[in-house]
This record gives structure tokens, C-alpha cells and sequence, in this order.
């Protein structure tokens, strides 16, 4: 059913020089500790990482909850920041896919969607049979996912021994992380324009509209590296 | 309401609203070729709301972050990114001084 020698190469991608393990254990030991301080018990810490998986969006709940925002209010701040995972699922399951593999292992994996996982899977792919490329998904997903859930356990347990200099020391690992993954895959010219205009437009059009800024400055910024793309054949 | 139904809906919420967006992924993807024009788009705008999301965490953080100044978040980020060039694209190392780095600068 999953083909396991390359489920577990996929699972082995947390160790090595790439390993994603030690941003994602930084960033939820810090959000476990958050939510702590946010009231949450320590099943509900782990349920929340177990079922969303999704850092931005998890701290836009806790925030939230702290501001007394409404379940609906949450509901829309949260689809607001997550919708990138729409994008970013569209620019990496075609890559994954094969008429032999049955539909559920798509529609289940998709959950495994994650900013590090999605930079992992995109960097290896290609080294992989593509009859096989989504059990190796499978294997990055099952092993990013648990890091994620162990550490935000791990994060609300050592909370009380964390000082505010020790979090914000955390905190900063993760965009470190993603900034050199994607330094990394600017290798051509519409990627690079993609990566460099999104950073600069996120933060200005966040001045006005904090909600909406990551869903404009994404379609920006994409359409305009994608059209200087096609025009200068890449 | 209770307190802790209240956390209980905020996780369902959150969750729901997160699924969505891959599970709507999932199902467009069965539709896109990989040598369409259509997914080269989607990769440009993929690539660049991650990058949108990035500008805005180091420069607007939530949460934690928000308690150091940016000029030390920049020169954090611009030390890391030189060491990762530095040692040929490895990410261990550029990560674990990012944190030691900040919180050395924050004390200083």
C-alpha cells in the first residue's frame, strides 16, 4: 500500500544538513510554552498542533483567544493567514502525482502541508521515482507532523523554566530557516523576483490592511514574477 | 460559556479553517499539469505569499518576537543568511546561532 523503503527516505529528511527538526522544535516548543500562558491544558496543546499544524495560524488563535475575539472571528483571521497553504499545496501536489496511487493518500496528506515540509519536499523531489513521490511525502509529513506535536508537548512542560529572552530565542529560528530554504530555491529569475518582491510587499501592505496583506502581496508579487517569467523565458 | 469550551471551539475553528485551504489544494491539483502555464503561476504566487508571510515576521512579529527591536531581528536574519551562504547551504548551523545570537544581542 505505501511503498516503505521510500516512505522512510522521506522520514529520514529530518536529520542531516537540511533537517528541518531543529526550527520546528524551536518554534512549537515556544508556541507549547505560548499556550500555556494562553490557558490551554496540555491535551488541548497538543490537540490544537495535532489538528491544525500550522504555526501562524495556531499563534493568531492564541492571540485571539487572549483579545477575547469571537470562534467566528478566529474561524476568519486564521483562513485569512493559512489560505497560502491553498497556493502552496496547487505548487507541489501536481508533482506528486501518479494515476496508480490511490485519491485518499492525497486528500489524507494534504494535512502534512507545512511551510518546512513543503520547502523539503520541493528541494527533493526529484531524486525520487514518481511512482512513488507521494509515500515519500508521507514519510516527510509523518515525521515533521510528530516533531511538531512532541515539541509543542515538550514546549508547555518546560514552560515555566523558559525566561522571555530564552522564547524570544526561539522564536526567531524558524523565519531564519525559512529565509535560507528560500534563498536556496531562488534559481531562476521569476523565483528570485517572486521571493524578493513578496518580502518587501508583505510587511508594506500589512501598514494597511494587517488581515489581507499576505493574501494581496502573494498574488502580487507571483503575478508579476510569473509574467516577468514568460516574458524573458524565465 | 466555559473557558475551556471555549478553547475547545477556538482548536475546531482553527483546524477547520486550516484544512480547507489544503484539502481545496488537493482537489485543484488533480486538475493541473506540471508543464501548464497555470501551475508555473501558482509556484510564482506559492513562493512569493511564503516570502510575503516572512517579510511580515521579522518585521511585524506576533507573539514573543515582538519583545526584541528590529534593527536586532535584521542584523540577526543578515548574519544567518551570510553564514549560510558561507557553509555552502548548510541550515543547522545558521539556525542554532539564530538563537543564540538574539538573545545575546537583546542582553547586551
Amino acid at each position: 500500500m505505501i511503498n516503505s523503503r521510500v516512505f522512510f527516505q522521506g522520514l529520514i529528511s529530518l536529520k542531516g544538513s537540511k533537517s528541518p527538526a531543529i526550527p520546528l522544535g524551536a518554534c512549537f516548543i515556544a508556541l507549547g510554552a505560548l499556550l500555556k500562558d494562553a490557558g490551554f491544558n496540555i491535551q488541548q496543546s497538543a490537540a490544537s498542533s495535532l489538528f491544525t499544524y500550522a504555526l501562524p495560524g495556531q499563534l493568531v488563535m492564541a492571540e485571539s483567544l487572549l483579545l477575547g475575539a469571537s470562534v467566528i472571528n478566529i474561524f476568519i483571521a486564521v483562513w485569512l493567514v493559512n489560505f497560502r497553504l491553498y497556493p502552496m499545496t496547487v505548487s507541489l501536489f501536481p508533482l506528486l502525482n501518479h494515476k496508480s496511487q490511490p485519491k485518499w493518500k492525497y486528500y489524507l496528506s494534504c494535512h502534512f502541508l507545512a511551510v518546512s515540509s513543503w520547502l523539503i519536499a520541493k528541494d527533493s523531489y526529484k531524486n525520487i521515482n514518481k511512482r512513488h513521490r507521494i509515500d515519500f511525502w508521507i514519510g516527510i509529513g509523518i515525521g515533521t507532523w510528530s516533531t511538531a506535536i512532541l515539541m509543542t508537548v515538550l514546549g508547555y512542560l518546560a514552560a515555566d523554566y523558559l525566561n522571555k529572552d530564552m522564547l524570544i530565542g526561539l522564536a526567531i529560528v524558524n523565519p531564519v530557516y525559512f529565509f535560507c530554504m528560500m534563498i536556496g530555491a531562488m534559481q531562476n529569475l521569476s523565483m528570485s523576483l517572486a521571493v524578493i518582491l513578496g518580502t518587501v510587499l508583505g510587511p508594506i501592505i500589512y501598514l494597511f490592511s494587517s488581515e489581507w496583506a499576505l493574501l494581496f502581496a502573494g498574488l502580487i508579487a507571483g503575478t508579476i514574477a510569473f509574467l516577468f517569467g514568460e516574458k524573458n523565458g524565465k | 460559556m466555559e473557558n475551556s469550551q471555549i478553547i475547545i471551539l477556538a482548536i475546531i475553528a482553527t483546524s477547520l479553517a486550516t484544512f480547507i485551504s489544503r484539502f481545496m489544494g488537493a482537489l485543484t491539483s488533480e486538475k493541473v499539469s506540471v508543464k501548464s502555464k497555470i501551475f508555473q503561476w501558482f509556484n510564482c504566487v506559492a513562493y512569493s505569499t511564503l516570502a510575503a508571510l516572512l517579510g511580515r515576521m521579522i518585521i511585524f512579529p506576533a507573539g514573543v518576537l515582538a519583545g526584541s527591536e528590529l534593527i536586532i531581528r535584521l542584523v540577526v536574519m543578515i548574519a544567518c543568511v551570510a553564514l549560510f551562504v558561507l557553509t555552502k547551504k548548510n541550515l543547522v548551523i545558521p539556525t542554532v546561532f539564530s538563537a543564540i545570537f538574539l538573545s545575546f544581542l537583546i542582553n547586551f
